[in-house]
């Protein structure tokens, strides 16, 4: 195992994020914080409650979500692209490093800051609305989970673009719409049952869904299938990486 | 150092890009691959490297499979490559340190710094990739490939779009690398750059080494002298008596070339002979001059052919 190339992608990484603090941390905890100060106030004044829990609080989970989901993709996505694009990536794949570490560099490092960030998007939270974390093991663990799951999924993007309109598409058009549809802002049971049948189709559901439970100990779905959801998603991802080193996809002509 | 064997590439696209390679490479030496554009110089190079996938045929390099036994293999090799490909917002000493870490060798900021030193970067040390110079750029490229000090150095291109003092500056480099016992594979089409610091020359075409031989062995092999002597006055045509010198006439009658092997040992008579003849013969002359034939008029003479 080279753990020096680990760590030397990793650090590298974290270096990026810390020369763009604005745009990698700052950006995104403003934004998701004006979505529960914005939808917390305006909604929260005339629906105080959602299954006992202060609406404000009941949204937190859903939004870190969001925020989990985009930059785990974006990071993960732009680390292993941007190489490709200037042509530096030459470097990594002829040093002696496998296709795992090579991933657990750049995985590890995007999965970092989206955990970074989610923890931060609570503290946050935590100043303008009371907050409640019922089962913090299971929190930090769908947290990490999912960020990992999530920045695999954006490595894979990263590798599959051949252009940066490409590299934007699945998040934008995609993930960001299934996250507010997933039950971000609400609770499956207020839909009408077609659309609540409907929602159930849409993976993010199941992770939110497990997501506030560690929270609120409320769920959509079961928390088993949430959690077996975000880990067959992983598996799938870790196979299609196997794939895309195994053959040199887009990495090796 | 360097074994290649049977090597063949054909891209998706059904171009052939390299063809049955043999390659052997001695440790320490200085090997220069020559080719015009296209001829597989860099695809070579991107399979010893792990950069391409060959479709046949392997290559070792220290002893070590480079799919096989990858880790090995690699961890002997540094790569300078074509295209000025850097970060652009990190620091020159950052980068370097990267790449060390990559191959897997633990931090040394005296050796980065010796290597800094050698390459003149060590003042810029602490600037943004994206504010050096293009010469600067090459330079750090180099600086990465030493970072984790390897027994074999692949330049390809290194002096494309360089000036003049930043190329000798390189070849002292070079030259410097190959005293302290690295073995240095370098592809160019300058020829010159080959000349002046090759140890041995390969010269592939179209995807086929057509020639590999000691670059001094070449030229004298290869290698035409030229005589060009100027008359006193013209000349109707080569006398008789002067014919087994196969002795060229110019237009205006004034110049006579005589073409010789560089070793002089492929059956022509000596000078010495030919100028006791001309005078034998009556004919005068005022200057003599003598020209060697370069690695590139020999390098065209092996391409031009199959081209």
């Amino acid at each position: 195992m080279n753990l020096q190339a680990i760590r030397a992608i990793y650090a590298f990484e974290m270096a990026r994020t810390k020369r763009t603090l604005l745009q990698s941390v700052v950006s995104p905890v403003i934004s998701t914080s004006l979505y529960f100060v914005v939808f917390g106030s305006a909604i929260g004044a005339r629906m105080t409650q959602v299954e006992h829990v202060p609406y404000g609080a009941f949204i937190v989970p859903g939004l870190m979500m969001l925020t989990l989901l985009t930059q785990s993709i974006s990071n993960a996505s732009f680390a292993i692209y941007f190489p490709r694009f200037t042509g530096t990536i030459y470097e990594v794949l002829s040093a002696p490093v496998s296709p795992f570490e090579i991933m657990c560099g750049y995985v590890g490092a995007a999965a970092t800051k989206s955990v970074l960030l989610g923890l931060i998007i609570l503290a946050t939270a935590a100043l303008f609305v009371p907050m409640e974390v019922r089962h913090p093991f299971w929190m930090l663990a769908f947290l990490v989970l999912t960020a990992v799951t999530f920045s695999l999924f954006g490595f894979i993007i990263g590798i599959w673009a051949d252009g940066f309109e490409r590299l934007q598409l699945i998040p934008m058009l995609i993930v960001t719409p299934l996250t507010f549809l997933g039950g971000t802002f609400y609770s499956l049971d207020m839909l009408p049952p077609v659309w609540r049948t409907v929602t159930l189709f849409n993976p993010v559901v199941y992770l939110i869904s497990g997501f506030r439970w560690s929270f609120f100990g409320l769920s959509d779905v079961a928390v088993g299938v949430s959690f077996a959801m975000t880990t067959g998603f992983l598996l799938a991802c870790l196979l299609i990486v196997s794939w895309m080193f195994r053959t040199g996809y887009r990495l090796k002509s | 150092m360097v074994s290649v064997r049977h090597l063949s590439k054909t891209y998706a696209s059904g171009h052939s890009a390299l063809k049955n390679i043999n390659l052997e490479i001695a440790r320490g030496e200085i090997f220069a691959l020559l080719g015009p554009n296209g001829a597989g110089k860099t695809t070579l190079i991107s399979i010893i490297c792990g950069l391409v996938n060959a479709s046949a045929g392997e290559v070792r390099v220290a002893g070590h499979h480079i799919v096989t036994d990858y880790r090995a293999a690699r961890a002997c090799i540094g790569l300078v490559p074509q295209e000025l490909a850097t970060e652009s917002f990190e620091t020159v000493v950052d980068a370097v340190s990267f790449s060390r870490g990559l191959f897997g060798k633990a931090a040394n900021p005296a050796y980065i710094e010796q290597v800094l030193k050698s390459l003149s970067l060590w003042e810029k040390r602490d600037a943004r990739i994206m504010t050096l110079s293009g010469g600067m750029k090459r330079r750090l490229l180099i600086a990465k490939a030493l970072s984790h000090e390897p027994e074999v150095l692949f330049l390809d291109e290194p002096t494309a779009g360089v000036d003049v003092e930043l190329r000798r500056d390189m070849w002292r480099l070079v030259r410097g690398l190959k005293a302290q016992g690295t073995t240095i594979i370098l592809t160019t089409h300058y020829i010159e750059e080959a000349e002046e610091m090759a140890d041995r020359v390969g010269v592939i075409n179209r995807g086929e080494i057509i020639l590999v031989e000691e670059k001094a062995a070449l030229m004298r092999k290869l290698g035409q002298k030229q005589l060009a002597i100027e008359l006193s006055a013209p000349l109707a045509a080569v006398p008789e008596a002067l014919s087994s010198y196969h002795l060229a006439l110019s237009g205006d009658g004034l110049h006579l070339t005589y073409s010789y092997g560089v070793d002089g040992a492929v059956g022509e008579p000596p000078i010495a002979r030919l100028l006791a003849d001309l005078s034998a013969a009556g004919i005068a002359f005022d200057d003599l001059r003598t020209a060697q034939s370069s690695l590139e008029d020999i390098f065209v003479s092996l391409v031009r052919p199959q081209s």
